[in-house]
């Protein structure tokens, strides 16, 4: 039986042989995301080591920075690392929407649903 | 970015069959489909972290209080170790997708070359987790739990006023022999000294340990050295409850055995991944050492398990945040 997995023509192989020229640019890409990455980390261990932790509206801040800076790693490694974002519209739809969709709604519900024998708690007692 | 990707094509041609509308190979996609759910199962268990550490009465241990040591030195170092594994792990992610990119130009050498050093950079990683995980395992003194209330004031000069079930925590000096000495091994012994107490352990070398200072709150907000009389006074208020390092059972980190539990899993469950990825990772460089991509005139295999690395490294910066940092 003929095997359809293998790439027989390239064809499918997102960037299949490009030239000398073509990789260089992509290193030069991956090195300055790697840059990006590493600055990023660093800045998270030391505002973690900075500001200490407390009821206060500048943790809460500081925790929503770590939140974000994380999804802006999150994206740099799926889009630029797993080379998602040089993808066909449809695959990133596919691989996205199903994951954000569930995990969504999974927060959703633990707050939503989760919470709610502690604010009784707090409203009767 | 030359390829299929970029060439516009007619919807009708493009679901008619005979093409692949994604443009990639079968198993490309069965990666994707795979990362995706197994990309729910850590949001699912970071979810769950999250939840039960909303919903905890008790406080919950600060990351950079846990994670301050590195190996062989003194003194604190608060999420140092962890932020050099993740680095370490981004940087084996640089090195995969030199190896994808060098595969896409048919370089062999390159593809052994920096899949080689993605390998070692995976080795790095789980070295550096087993031992941060002996590290948490043993524990850096141990604590006990108060039988009694105690009003004590601290080297800074605070009062603290604790209660019955609040934790002390001993030096390492000290919690070394008090594990062997609570366990009954008669050559350990309590015994007075010039300041306090002392731990005595007899046998070929004699050790000793002076109960010097206890520390409370040393996982969470407001850490405090105990030392003196004041030391004694928490010191003769001690329950039967001790807990050195962290297993199945008890933790010195948390009145919540779930922190450790956590811990165990989330980080193992990772490590179980990167595990596999070394594995998975060496096979594929003995493949493209004897030359089976360049047989094959693809190296799309190396495509495939660079979106697992990845994957895993990704993992890693989630776990990093809402575990360590947040």
């Amino acid at each position: 039986m003929e095997r359809d997995d293998l790439i027989v023509n390239d064809s499918y192989a997102l960037n299949a042989h490009h030239s000398e020229e073509e990789g260089a640019a992509i290193r030069k890409n991956v090195w300055k995301v790697t840059a990006i990455l590493t600055f990023l980390t660093t800045a998270e261990v030391f505002m973690g080591i900075y500001f200490k932790r407390a009821e206060t509206f500048t943790w809460s801040m500081i925790k929503w920075t770590f939140v974000i800076l994380t999804l802006v790693k999150a994206a740099y490694i799926v889009l630029v690392f797993m080379h998602l974002g040089d993808e066909r519209p449809n695959l990133k739809k596919v691989v996205l929407a199903p994951y954000m969709l569930f995990i969504g709604y999974l927060l959703f519900i633990a707050i939503s649903e989760g919470f709610g024998h502690l604010s009784n708690s707090t409203l009767f007692h | 970015m030359g390829g299929e990707a970029t060439k516009s094509i007619s919807k009708e041609e493009l679901w008619g069959g005979g093409q692949s509308p994604f443009s990639v190979s079968y198993g490309k996609m069965m990666m994707w489909y795979f990362l995706v759910s197994d990309a729910l199962t850590f949001g699912g268990l970071l979810t769950a972290y999250g939840f039960v550490r909303a919903s905890s009465t008790d406080a919950w241990p600060i990351g950079e209080q846990v994670f301050r040591s590195l190996p062989g030195l003194d003194g604190e170092y608060p999420l140092i170790y962890v932020a050099l594994m993740t680095f370490i792990l981004i940087v084996s992610s640089v090195t995969m997708v030199l190896a994808v990119e060098a595969g896409h130009r048919n370089d062999k050498s390159g593809v052994v070359k920096w899949l080689g050093l993605t390998i070692i950079g995976g080795f790095f990683f789980l070295g550096s987790q087993a031992w941060e995980w002996s590290h948490f395992i043993h524990g850096s003194g141990g604590t006990y739990l108060l039988a009694e209330n105690v009003t004590v004031s601290a080297d800074n000069g605070q009062t603290f006023n604790l209660n019955k079930g609040d934790a002390v925590y001993m030096d390492h000096h000290f919690g070394h022999l008090a594990e062997p000495w609570l366990e009954g091994d008669p050559m350990v012994t309590l015994q007075d000294s010039d300041h306090g107490v002392k731990l005595v352990q007899n046998g070929e070398h004699t050790h000793e340990a002076e109960l010097h200072s206890l520390t409370i709150n040393k996982y969470i907000e407001n850490e405090s050295h105990v030392s003196g009389d004041e030391a004694m006074k928490l010191w003769n208020a001690r329950s039967e409850s001790f807990a050195f390092g962290a297993n199945m059972h008890d933790n010195e980190y948390a009145v919540q055995q779930a922190y450790a539990n956590f811990f165990f899993f989330i980080t193992g469950f990772h490590g179980f991944h990167v595990f596999s990825g070394v594995v998975i990772n060496i096979i594929i460089f003995f493949m493209a050492y004897r030359g089976v991509f360049e047989r094959r005139k693809h190296y799309e295999m190396v495509e495939k398990i660079g979106l697992y690395w990845h994957f895993v490294d990704l993992v890693w910066v989630f776990v990093f945040t809402f575990f360590y940092l947040i």
